[in-house]
């Protein structure tokens, strides 16, 4: 099932999924483990080895990382989408009132476009293998060629063409290739694992074998690339719990999980992310950990390269089809969110341009190269939404407040929920900049701050801004 | 005619996967890995999509063609 089935008929754009057209556990497990099973997985991997991750920390780590980002989906997202059963744009309207979801959706669609680049920049360095050209390497920010700057157009243009015209090709060709995608990864683990037994001429027969070849050899906590933070077992399990931070702390996937039967469903995101955010983590970052071993000076993380070399051309494949069928998705939500803004203008020539953006994005490899610190600020920018809509669903009425307020008030611009947008990222920049706190921890404290500010201005707001009397009062309020 | 494909395609996902565990154990060399796991990929497509996403397509269930 593709996300754009789970997104449902436009009927229920703007009213609750009906339980007749609610799906069961499967369906999410199915859609998770082919979401999270991305040509991005290739890149943070790697990435992981560049900022000297060591095997306890990137295995441990990422296994309550991902626990956490489970819970977060089971427990935040998922028990508020079963009881509304709302998308979260219509949700975030009823709060924000229609303004600030077009500035929401801005920069949704902005994010988006940089993350589809991302996954552009990964597709395209499997072009590298076939045609010979200078291709980026882990510092640089520019494109560093003229041959890196055509693969990319090329990669570019034919996804967003695509995107424009045959989304729906493409979302049955990733349906397909989801399964083979997971055994591939696995494969590149596992062949990586075994040259790495080969070039230390190591024998594996127990848990302690394994232990002692990761820990020294694969992992070994080594200082990280320079201009990258060191990596601890604290870095690894925030990644992993906030890498998809927009989708289950911000709500994104309020609009998935409307469909679910159960709150619980919200479980179904482990296949997603012990298949795509460990298992392939682990195994890409082995192949960038062979290579640094056999060659300390080749620091590139260049996902054709490292596939082709551990599996062929059924590895290039991977990568090429990895990186298309998620960017594909993610521009024609980018192309979705800007169209909201721009509503007059055709699906086709939104769906273009983004793809456009993103292509040009994708010529800059700083974006793949700094994946990891990219994600983690996607996650911290959308953040104070979805604390918004936890406070205004469970914790505002026991305030003395009203739910819904922008629908209540017949406003368009919440400022309660506006500021507290603004002003939670202005405080988590401060503590970036100088309370010496990391872009990858930021956003724990950032979510507080954002529901007390939310409560608190809310407080404000609505003593000022009284109830419109031709609004009703929404249901549950 | 159904159930052969699938069974074909879920052959084919182990044969892309077997090839590396088989070099793992030191039986099979790194060429031989990536000649086998391409040739499962190109069954795992071709077979897979002839049944995958296709609740009304040629080998669809008996009573479900319309």
């Amino acid at each position: 099932m593709t996300d754009d089935e789970l997104q449902g008929p436009s009927e229920f754009e703007r009213e609750p999924v009906p339980p007749r057209a609610q799906l069961g556990f499967r369906s999410f497990i199915g859609m998770y483990a082919g979401e999270h099973t991305a040509g991005t997985e290739l890149m943070i991997g790697p990435l992981f080895v560049a900022y000297g991750v060591s095997a306890f920390d990137v295995i441990v780590g990422l296994l309550l990382g991902n626990l956490l980002a489970v819970l977060s989906w089971t427990c935040l997202t998922a028990p508020i989408a079963t009881r509304r059963r709302l998308t979260l744009y219509y949700q975030l309207e009823k709060i924000c009132g229609r303004q600030l979801v077009t500035l929401y959706n801005l920069a949704n669609g902005v994010m988006f476009c940089f993350l589809a680049g991302a996954m552009v920049t990964v597709s395209a360095t499997a072009v590298g293998v076939w045609i010979d050209f200078p291709m980026p390497g882990l510092n640089d920010v520019y494109p560093n060629s003229l041959g890196w700057v055509l693969a990319v157009l090329g990669v570019g243009a034919a996804i967003a063409v695509v995107a424009a015209y045959g989304y729906e090709t493409v979302a049955k060709i990733a349906n397909i290739a989801a399964p083979w995608m997971v055994v591939v990864f696995v494969a590149f683990g596992i062949v990586g694992f075994r040259q790495f037994m080969d070039v230390t001429d190591t024998q594996v027969r127990s848990f302690d074998d394994f232990w002692q070849l990761a820990s020294t050899v694969i992992w070994k906590g080594d200082a990280p690339q320079p201009g990258r933070v060191k990596f601890t077992f604290w870095h690894v399990t925030f990644f992993a719990w906030f890498c998809n931070m927009a989708m289950h702390v911000g709500m994104s996937d309020l609009s998935v999980f409307r469909f679910a039967r159960k709150s619980w469903y919200g479980m179904a995101s482990a296949s997603g992310m012990y298949l795509g955010h460990f298992l392939a983590w682990i195994a890409a970052s082995i192949l960038y950990a062979y290579q640094l071993h056999v060659d300390p000076n080749n620091t590139d993380v260049l996902p054709g390269p490292l596939a082709y070399r551990a599996c062929g051309v059924a590895g290039l494949i991977c990568v090429v089809i990895a990186g298309w069928t998620t960017a594909n998705p993610t521009i024609y939500r980018a192309g979705l969110a800007f169209q909201a803004i721009t509503p007059k203008t055709s699906r086709f020539v939104v769906t273009l341009a983004t793809g456009g953006v993103a292509a040009i994005a994708g010529m800059f490899p700083a974006i793949a190269m700094k994946l990891l610190d990219f994600v983690a600020l996607y996650g911290m920018l959308l953040m104070p939404m979805g604390a918004v809509i936890f406070v205004d669903f469970w914790l505002i009425r026991k305030f003395g407040l009203h739910s819904d307020y922008a629908e209540l008030s017949g406003r368009h611009f919440n400022w309660a929920a506006g500021l507290t947008w603004f002003l939670t990222l202005g405080t988590c920049y401060l503590l970036v900049q100088f309370a010496g706190v990391q872009i990858f921890f930021v956003s724990l404290p950032g979510w507080f701050v954002a529901a007390a500010l939310y409560v608190i201005l809310s407080k404000v707001y609505q003593r000022e801004v009284q109830p419109s009397p031709r609004a009703e009062p929404p249901a549950g309020s | 005619m159904r159930t052969v494909v699938q069974t074909i395609s879920w052959i084919a996902c182990a044969a892309t996967l077997l090839p590396s565990l088989l070099f793992l154990t030191g039986d099979m060399d790194l060429d031989r890995v990536k000649l086998w796991m391409v040739f499962a990929t190109v069954v795992w497509f071709a077979v897979t999509s002839l049944w995958m996403g296709r609740k009304q397509g040629r080998f669809a269930p008996a009573g479900n063609q319309t």
